[in-house]
């Protein structure tokens, strides 16, 4: 918000006048520790407890509000040209309330304290609304209050500080590396980057100032046969995006990788078909992390389990819960798999969710076994039963989220990861040496996986055959088939913890209307035997 | 209103452009109002009513061209905006694509804002709502699903004197019906512009049945078979096939649209003599967007004609470079059908699979547009001329290219809810097909 538009706002409310009835939190304003590090002065922070004093005064049992400002930049070319070069703020607040014991969310972009307020009114008019067809009433677990709660991604060079000829100049140094190989005869280059600065109050008194960056590189290389009966491309799936600064662009040395993604697309103009069958399979992280995210972070976000999804994103073959938890075999013991929101540099990364819980890293697969599943403060109390059982108390994991300010927040994943080898540190070549008739497969390519998260058919950037125990020529038109619960039984070694790689996206889809959200995946190298591979080539 | 008339959508692109000092400029504005419904479990879930306007500015010193966006409407943050993109512009590099502004340019004028859907509240959703719920749960089913709607207008203004506005509704309702031990699913959803369109009682009827029907799923052999593909299921084939046009790709040499040896198929047969495609943004059954983001009007475009290609999309520079008209693209569209019902398609098989929906299609080869994705929410066996029973959902790998060449059968279009999402989404309307050959590669338990 601009210097005259926070002036006019205080203007405005100065004629509003007289003692305004606002919660006790707004004593807590002074003690922010770094208030200068956000980008909410105090009249946004009071327009968001003026909507909750509305949303409380109009019956709400619970409101929260978020208010937040996305700022976003994004550079793109092909070969030497530019073809799009933006720069995009929203900002605004969504207000979510209980009443009736339902939810009513509203939104809006007019930050007036009219506006606010009505906004809230109109958000418990809609729960009320909602709650005609209520069969039980939400109830939230409880959580800690965190008065005064502030993080930032750990980022080093804010690469909004960076000036647009050093981003286009990367991005041409790194297409003319491309193009620099024979038979290469496309490429584009592209680079993004989000600051969103989110300010977060409840009415349990949960105070939040946090911003978070993301930085997403990304390169796509085409060659074409010489003859025009072929076209091939490579993309930079081992450049992930990441929620760090412009340090992350320097270190991921797109321009030395670049030849090296060409000379793999013009490699796969001569590929060999693959001949589809069985083999053991070698998945770097690099093709893994997607596999993992489809086939275990999905299906283990608890309001899939429950059939929240059921219309669009789909629900789990997690189901009932309790016929899972302690009891169904994932993977072999070598297997586990955990959620956080805290490792540096993740998509998923924050001090705070979006309902003001502070996550903790969890383990979803235990030792092989499904130990436990991801959830909203909403959601926590379904799994009372196996919380109590096992000695754990009944908590939300902190994984509420909403893509901007606009979106209500819902469960998402958090970053979820395939932990080295409990024992030892395991190297690539291992896996490989145990290998008759195999395919190395790097990088992500097509995906997809019922609604279920059982049938899944994955592809992948580069495939080389493996032949008792050591990677020869490439291969083309490869995708796997496989079922989740086969598939992860099939792994018989995994990576150990110098063989940890970090991938994710920035457009991961759920909800309806659907929502994005970021996420990482660490995982490491792993070998399954005897996966059912198809080749995807048609006349 | 809770989006921008003509005239203060006028007010506010003059008042950016008056903040410009750039040699040329556009401002594009999109307001409106969108409201949604959830339901699961019986019951709703979760709603949301939000309101945004935007603003993106794009400013051009000769060939030199930044955009901006914002939400914030203040003189000072709308001037910053501007300043934004003027101060990004003159560090990009020429784009020799830049063709400059628009002049005035006349633009198709049509309404298509329906007050049914402009000013539906939380309680008519719910109601609606309930119109599915209370069945299911009064037939021991439970009932998920969405109702979603926008009103909202998008202008655009450049400094050369263009200016183009439209107002429209859309709406989206849809509906996924599962038996409480997971053992069926059943789907039906619509688009409509029109929310006293919505007939959720007869989509909530046709999600239940299917669910009780799918009961007991059997396996079945992957392989090629003669496939009846409910209108959804070929608006989620043929979606593919429509966003491949692009001229561009194809005289580049990597599109399935690329003629060997160079140029592009347009004038070819590719597909049965049966297909034919085509928009319009003045169809009521289809308001397609009357302008492109430049300001260009779009106008009727056919496609395919009688199975031949004849035309791709051009934007104005490709379209100049190769002495084209430039075109819109196809967001919305229509496809020609025949006099075939569901029935007679399914009284006409001997054997084969009726499917009502696909799910998380992805492409696995664009040489050839072949996509991979799965059936979901009421795949059926059909055997001697009727549905036999429920069978498993099955994944395919298959091209809406080979689809089209392969039809049998056509029957009547109707206007579909095409995105997986079941969001708000351009009309698509489409023929039920039955096709030979659809290639299914293997099994899913999904349900």
């Amino acid at each position: 918000m601009s210097r005259m538009r926070r002036r006019e706002f205080i203007a405005r409310t100065a004629l509003a006048g007289g003692a305004l009835s606002v919660l006790d939190l707004r004593e807590l304003l002074g003690r922010l520790a770094h208030p200068d590090d956000f980008a909410f002065a105090a009249q946004e922070r009071e327009l968001a407890f003026r909507a909750l004093d509305a949303a409380r005064a109009a019956g709400a049992t619970y409101a929260d509000v978020r208010v937040s400002r996305n700022h976003s930049q994004s550079v793109s070319t092909r070969e030497q040209q530019i073809t799009g070069l933006s720069d995009n703020e929203t900002m605004g607040m969504g207000i979510r309330v209980i009443a009736s014991g339902s939810w009513g969310f509203v939104a809006t972009n007019v930050l007036t304290a009219a506006e606010v307020e009505a906004a809230a009114r109109q958000a418990v008019a809609q729960a009320r609304a909602n709650a005609v067809s209520q069969r039980q009433p939400v109830e939230l677990a409880p959580a800690e209050v965190h008065r005064n709660g502030s993080w930032s991604s750990p980022i080093g060079v804010d690469p909004f500080s960076i000036s647009i000829e050093d981003k286009v100049s990367l991005l041409f140094a790194v297409n003319d590396a491309a193009l620099g190989v024979r038979g290469v005869r496309f490429v584009s280059s592209f680079l993004s980057f989000l600051r969103e600065d989110k300010f977060f109050a409840n009415t349990e008194g949960t105070v939040t100032n946090q911003t978070i960056y993301r930085t997403t590189p990304s390169v796509n290389v085409t060659a074409v046969a010489a003859d025009g009966s072929d076209f091939q491309s490579r993309a930079s799936t081992d450049i992930s995006p990441r929620g760090l600064g412009w340090e992350y662009v320097l270190e991921s040395d797109l321009p030395g990788r670049a030849p090296r993604w060409a000379e793999e697309a013009v490699q796969k103009l001569t590929a060999r078909p693959v001949e589809p069958g069985r083999y053991d399979l070698v998945l770097l992280p690099t093709n893994l992390w997607l596999t993992l995210h489809e086939s275990v972070a999905h299906p283990t976000e608890l309001d899939r389990v429950f059939g929240y999804e059921a219309n669009y994103a789909g629900t789990s073959f997690i189901h009932p819960p309790a016929d899972f938890l302690g009891r169904f075999r994932y993977g072999p013991e070598i297997m586990n798999v955990q959620g956080e929101r805290s490792s540096p540099g993740g998509l998923s990364t924050v001090g705070y969710d979006d309902e003001g819980v502070r996550p903790r890293d969890f383990l979803i697969v235990r030792d092989g076994v499904l130990a436990d599943l991801q959830t909203t403060r909403e959601q926590a109390p379904w799994l009372a039963d196996w919380y109590r059982q096992t000695g754990q108390e009944v908590r939300s994991h902190g994984c509420s989220y909403a893509q901007s300010w606009a979106d209500v927040q819902f469960q998402r994943m958090p970053n979820i990861n395939l932990l080295p080898h409990p024992d030892r540190d395991v190297p690539l070549e291992e896996l490989i040496d145990g290998v008759e008739n195999g395919i190395l497969i790097d990088g992500d390519g097509s995906f997809s996986i019922d609604q279920q998260r059982y049938n899944a058919q994955f592809s992948g950037q580069v495939f080389r055959e493996i032949r008792n125990g050591r990677v020869g020529g490439m291969l083309k038109d490869v995708a796997y088939q496989m079922r989740t619960p086969e598939f992860w039984s099939s792994m018989d070694l995994i990576g150990g913890r110098s063989t940890y790689w970090t991938g994710g996206a920035n457009n991961d889809g759920k909800g309806q209307p659907s929502q994005v959200n970021a996420v990482s995946h660490g995982c490491v190298p792993s070998r399954f035997r005897q996966v059912a591979v198809i080749n995807t080539g048609r006349a | 209103m809770a989006y921008l008339s003509r005239a203060e959508a006028r007010a506010l692109a003059e008042r950016v452009l008056g903040f410009s000092r750039a040699e040329q400029a556009r401002v594009s504005i999109d307001s409106g109002a969108t409201g949604n419904t959830r339901f699961a479990s019986n019951q709703i879930s979760t709603a949301g009513d939000v309101t945004d306007t935007t603003v993106t500015i794009t400013s051009a010193f000769g060939r030199r061209v930044a955009s901006s966006t914002t939400n914030l409407l203040d003189d000072a943050s709308l001037r910053a905006a501007v300043q934004t993109s003027e101060r990004l512009a003159p560090l990009s590099p020429e784009d020799p694509e830049y063709l400059g502004e628009l002049g005035p340019v006349p633009v198709p004028e049509r309404d298509s804002v329906f007050a049914t859907t402009a000013e539906l509240s939380p309680e008519a959703r719910a109601r609606a709502v309930a119109e599915v719920t209370t069945p299911a749960a009064a037939r021991s089913l439970v009932a998920t699903g969405f109702a979603v709607h926008r009103t909202g207008s998008s202008a655009v203004m450049t400094t050369r004197g263009q200016f183009a506005y439209q107002a429209s509704s859309n709406a989206n309702f849809s509906t996924t019906v599962r038996t409480p031990d997971g053992d069926g699913s059943g789907w039906a959803g619509a688009g409509f512009f029109d929310w006293n369109e919505l007939d959720a009682g007869s989509l909530a009827a046709r999600a239940m049945e299917k669910a009780e029907r799918s009961r007991g799923a059997r396996d079945v052999e992957p392989g090629r078979w003669v496939t009846i593909l409910e209108p959804t299921a070929v608006a989620n084939m043929l979606g593919l096939m429509m966003g491949a046009l692009g001229a561009r790709a194809a005289d580049e040499g990597r599109s399935f649209f690329s003629r060997p040896g160079g140029g592009n198929r347009i004038g070819e047969r590719f597909v049965d003599d049966r297909v034919t495609i085509w928009s319009d943004p003045l169809d009521p059954r289809l308001f397609t967007t009357p302008f492109t983001e430049e300001g260009l009007p779009n106008r009727r475009e056919v496609w395919v004609e009688n199975g031949v290609l004849r035309t791709l999309t051009y934007n104005r520079y490709w379209a100049q470079r190769q002495n084209r008209e430039p075109t819109g693209f196809p967001t919305g569209y229509y496809m020609e059908g025949g006099d075939a019902t569901l029935d007679d398609m399914i009284r006409s098989t001997e054997r084969g699979l009726l499917v009502t929906r696909f799910w998380y299609i992805r492409s696995v080869d664009p040489r050839t547009i072949l996509y991979t994705g799965l059936s979901r929410d009421g795949t059926f066996m059909i055997e001697n001329g009727r549905v036999a029973h429920p069978v498993k959902n099955l994944r395919w790998n298959e091209s809406p290219v080979f689809m089209l060449g392969n039809i049998e059968m056509i029957g009547r279009p109707v206007r579909v809810s095409p995105s997986e999402s079941s969001e708000v989404a351009s009309a698509v309307v489409v023929p039920p097909l039955k096709v030979r050959d659809f290639t299914f590669t293997s099994v899913s338990d999904a349900v």
